[in-house]
């Protein structure tokens, strides 16, 4: 049996607005395990956004626990929390979130410069690999204006990549992208997934979900169903079969 | 009050900067830097508020010190460690008679102090006539300055042609005089030798024997070549008819013995005037010093009202810092966000950005030193006017620079730090 990396128990979150105390948890239970990919699930409200965020520790919850990587996060303060994500996490989101102006291999680095034990050559030498990983090898000095869409998310990815996390978190990736380049980027998350690498992702695109092994569906704050995907799409396979007519990358935004 | 609130911010500033070590500075800094070259235009500008300011605090205390100080040369220049007393107004019978009318010192009092104070070296009775002196057609109002031999020692005055009277011409009452360059012209032209020719005074003949040195107008914009000079004996005794001394001028033996010989005179002259303890002096001592102070106090006015004018455009540079700082923290909340999300601490997002603040308060700081260096000697040489540019206004400059970088910087540096990453990470 292979390593639990993320175990949730009861866990419940609440907002205040105004008056109205929003429910956005109301005890969920989940655990992950090493190696899998799961897509998160959900209309919007359903609560997969505030799930998301708290397993990336940007949040703590009001009750429950939240063990990842055998590291209980409700016991940590502000500092420890950005330590954690710093060493266990890796975020890619749906508008990238690149530094303008910033050369795609210096956003690569901007986790490392957080990480006292990483001097500047390692942290230029890791950025490079991870750029090489999502095959941006010619484009490590390119600002992101100079980038396309799906390319400006291989950074993110690559970026999500540099500090070797235990999972990467990703929230609606491909929203922003069209159908090819989705699935380019979905089959990049797939080799990194064949290659070891635990991916959260959050989407509410049926048909990207089924790029996963296993889906989470949300609804008023709880999990609705978990099931594993039993035809599992191969984006490599979906790509070939795509089009030609779309295989020209015009997506810039 | 202000006061305080720097040295807590400042306190603060520096316990979060041993607590950050885990980040070094130096990646702080590359951060900083990188962040200032993204927005070039932005940064020069920022910077521009405090370069004029630094600058115009540097030029204006340069300038403020340059008329001090040329007010201490002109002053140092009348007179070697001059120490003067002069009578002061007498009453006769409950009517104050003013200081012009003032008539106390005689040669006695000269005898007494040469007796007593060891700390004088030259001494020399003044007498002042005026009237208008004559030659031929010509003829000019000036002061006829009657004196002995030490007078031109202690008065810093050179003979340029000529030579000065001698002991055996004061014993004599001669006829002789000195003529300043004024003088001169106006009543033979310049460039002429007047040696051996002879001018009136209040119908006095005077046989001139030298040419003073021009020495140019002092301070107050006296014409300093505008006098004949002539042995005292003989303006008392020929012109005014007097034994009284307008004044009586000394030197110290060195320049550090003023207030010892002005005690000592004070001492000799009391006794000579027979004056009883407790009353008040008739007479006023004033060493170079008292001018100096004297003088000083106006242009010292001056210096504090110029720097505190290019102290407050240095304020207002400050709070452009401070602007500039907020909208870049706006501007960059996603970036905040994305920063705290990757594992940067509350504290490393307040350093980088307090760094930032710091960095161009303290490049704008060095340029606007160079620039009001630059800009001191330009004035200095335009307007003709003694600049003086002090190392403690550069140092206290750049001091000011760096605490206005963490004062200005630091509360749009705490906003950076308290976002809230899902908030900020999400900004629109």
């Amino acid at each position: 049996m292979s390593k639990i990396i993320i175990e949730v128990k009861d866990l419940t979150k609440e907002f205040h607005v105004g008056d109205v105390t929003v429910r956005a948890l109301k005890g969920v239970n989940l655990s992950i395990t090493e190696g899998e990919f799961i897509a998160i699930m959900g209309a919007s409200g359903s609560g997969k956004s505030t799930m998301l965020n708290i397993l990336g520790c940007l949040e703590t919850p009001n009750s429950g626990s939240y063990i990842l990587d055998g590291v209980d996060m409700s016991e940590l303060n502000k500092d420890a929390l950005a330590a954690l994500r710093n060493q266990k996490l890796g975020f890619v989101f749906q508008s990238y979130n690149l530094l303008p102006r910033t050369s795609a291999i210096e956003n690569v680095e901007l986790p490392l410069f957080y990480n006292n034990k990483v001097d500047a050559k390692e942290r230029r030498e890791r950025a490079e690999k991870a750029l090489v990983r999502v095959g941006l090898k010619d484009r490590m000095g390119h600002m992101p204006n100079q980038l396309s869409g799906g390319q400006q998310q291989r950074v993110a990815i690559a970026r999500s990549l540099v500090n070797d996390p235990v999972v990467i978190l990703a929230d609606e990736a491909t929203g922003n992208l069209d159908t090819r380049t989705s699935y380019e980027i979905m089959a990049l998350f797939q080799e990194l997934n064949s290659n070891g690498k635990t991916i959260v992702f959050v989407t509410h695109e049926m048909d990207i979900a089924r790029f996963t092994s296993r889906n989470i569906v949300f609804r008023d704050g709880q999990i609705l169903r978990t099931e594993d995907v039993k035809e599992r799409f191969n984006a490599v396979e979906m790509l070939k079969n795509l089009p030609v007519a779309d295989a020209v990358e015009t997506s810039k935004s | 009050m202000p006061l305080k609130c720097l040295k807590i911010c400042l306190w603060r500033m520096l316990l979060k900067l041993l607590k950050v070590k885990e980040m070094n500075i130096s990646n702080l800094l590359k951060l900083a830097i990188y962040a200032l070259k993204r927005n070039r235009m932005r940064a020069l500008l920022t910077m521009l508020g405090i370069i004029i300011g630094v600058a115009s605090v540097i030029a204006m205390l340069a300038i403020g010190e340059g008329s001090k100080k040329s007010i201490k040369d002109q002053i140092s220049s009348m007179g070697t460690n001059l120490v003067s007393v002069s009578p002061t107004s007498q009453h006769r019978g409950g009517v104050e008679l003013g200081n012009a009318a003032a008539v106390s010192l005689t040669i006695k009092d000269m005898d007494a102090i040469r007796a007593e104070c060891p700390s004088v070296s030259d001494l020399s009775p003044e007498v002042r006539a005026n009237g208008q002196a004559v030659f031929s057609n010509k003829n000019w109002p000036t002061s006829l300055f009657g004196s002995n031999t030490d007078y031109l020692r202690i008065k810093l005055i050179e003979v340029s042609e000529g030579r000065s009277f001698t002991e055996q011409e004061v014993k004599g009452a001669a006829k002789v005089c000195l003529i300043g360059e004024t003088v001169l012209e106006n009543l033979f032209g310049k460039g002429t030798n007047p040696i051996g020719l002879s001018i009136r005074y209040k119908k006095v003949p005077f046989t001139i024997i030298g040419l003073l040195k021009s020495k140019g107008t002092n301070t107050y914009g006296q014409d300093q070549d505008d006098l004949l000079l002539a042995p005292y004996t003989t303006v008392q005794k020929r012109v005014l008819a007097s034994t009284f001394f307008n004044s009586i001028q000394s030197s110290a033996i060195d320049e550090f013995s003023t207030k010892k010989a002005a005690a000592e005179m004070e001492q000799a002259l009391r006794k000579s005037h027979k004056l009883k303890e407790g009353s008040e002096n008739d007479f006023r001592i004033r060493t170079q010093e008292d001018l100096v102070t004297t003088s000083s106090s106006v242009s010292n006015v001056l210096t504090i009202l110029l720097g505190a004018i290019a102290g407050i455009s240095l304020l207002v540079g400050g709070i452009g810092i401070m602007n500039i700082m907020y909208v870049s923290v706006t501007e960059r909340t996603r970036e905040i966000g994305l920063r705290m999300a990757v594992g940067g601490r509350g504290k490393d997002i307040l350093m980088q950005f307090l760094i930032e603040s710091i960095l161009l308060s303290i490049i704008g700081g060095v340029i606007g030193i160079f620039v009001g260096i630059g800009a001191s000697q330009l004035i200095g040489l335009l307007m003709k006017w003694p600049v003086v540019v002090l190392p403690a206004s550069v140092i206290l400059s750049f001091l000011v620079c760096t605490v206005i970088g963490v004062f200005f910087g630091w509360y749009p540096a705490r906003k950076a730090a308290g976002l809230n990453p899902i908030d900020a990470l999400h900004y629109e």
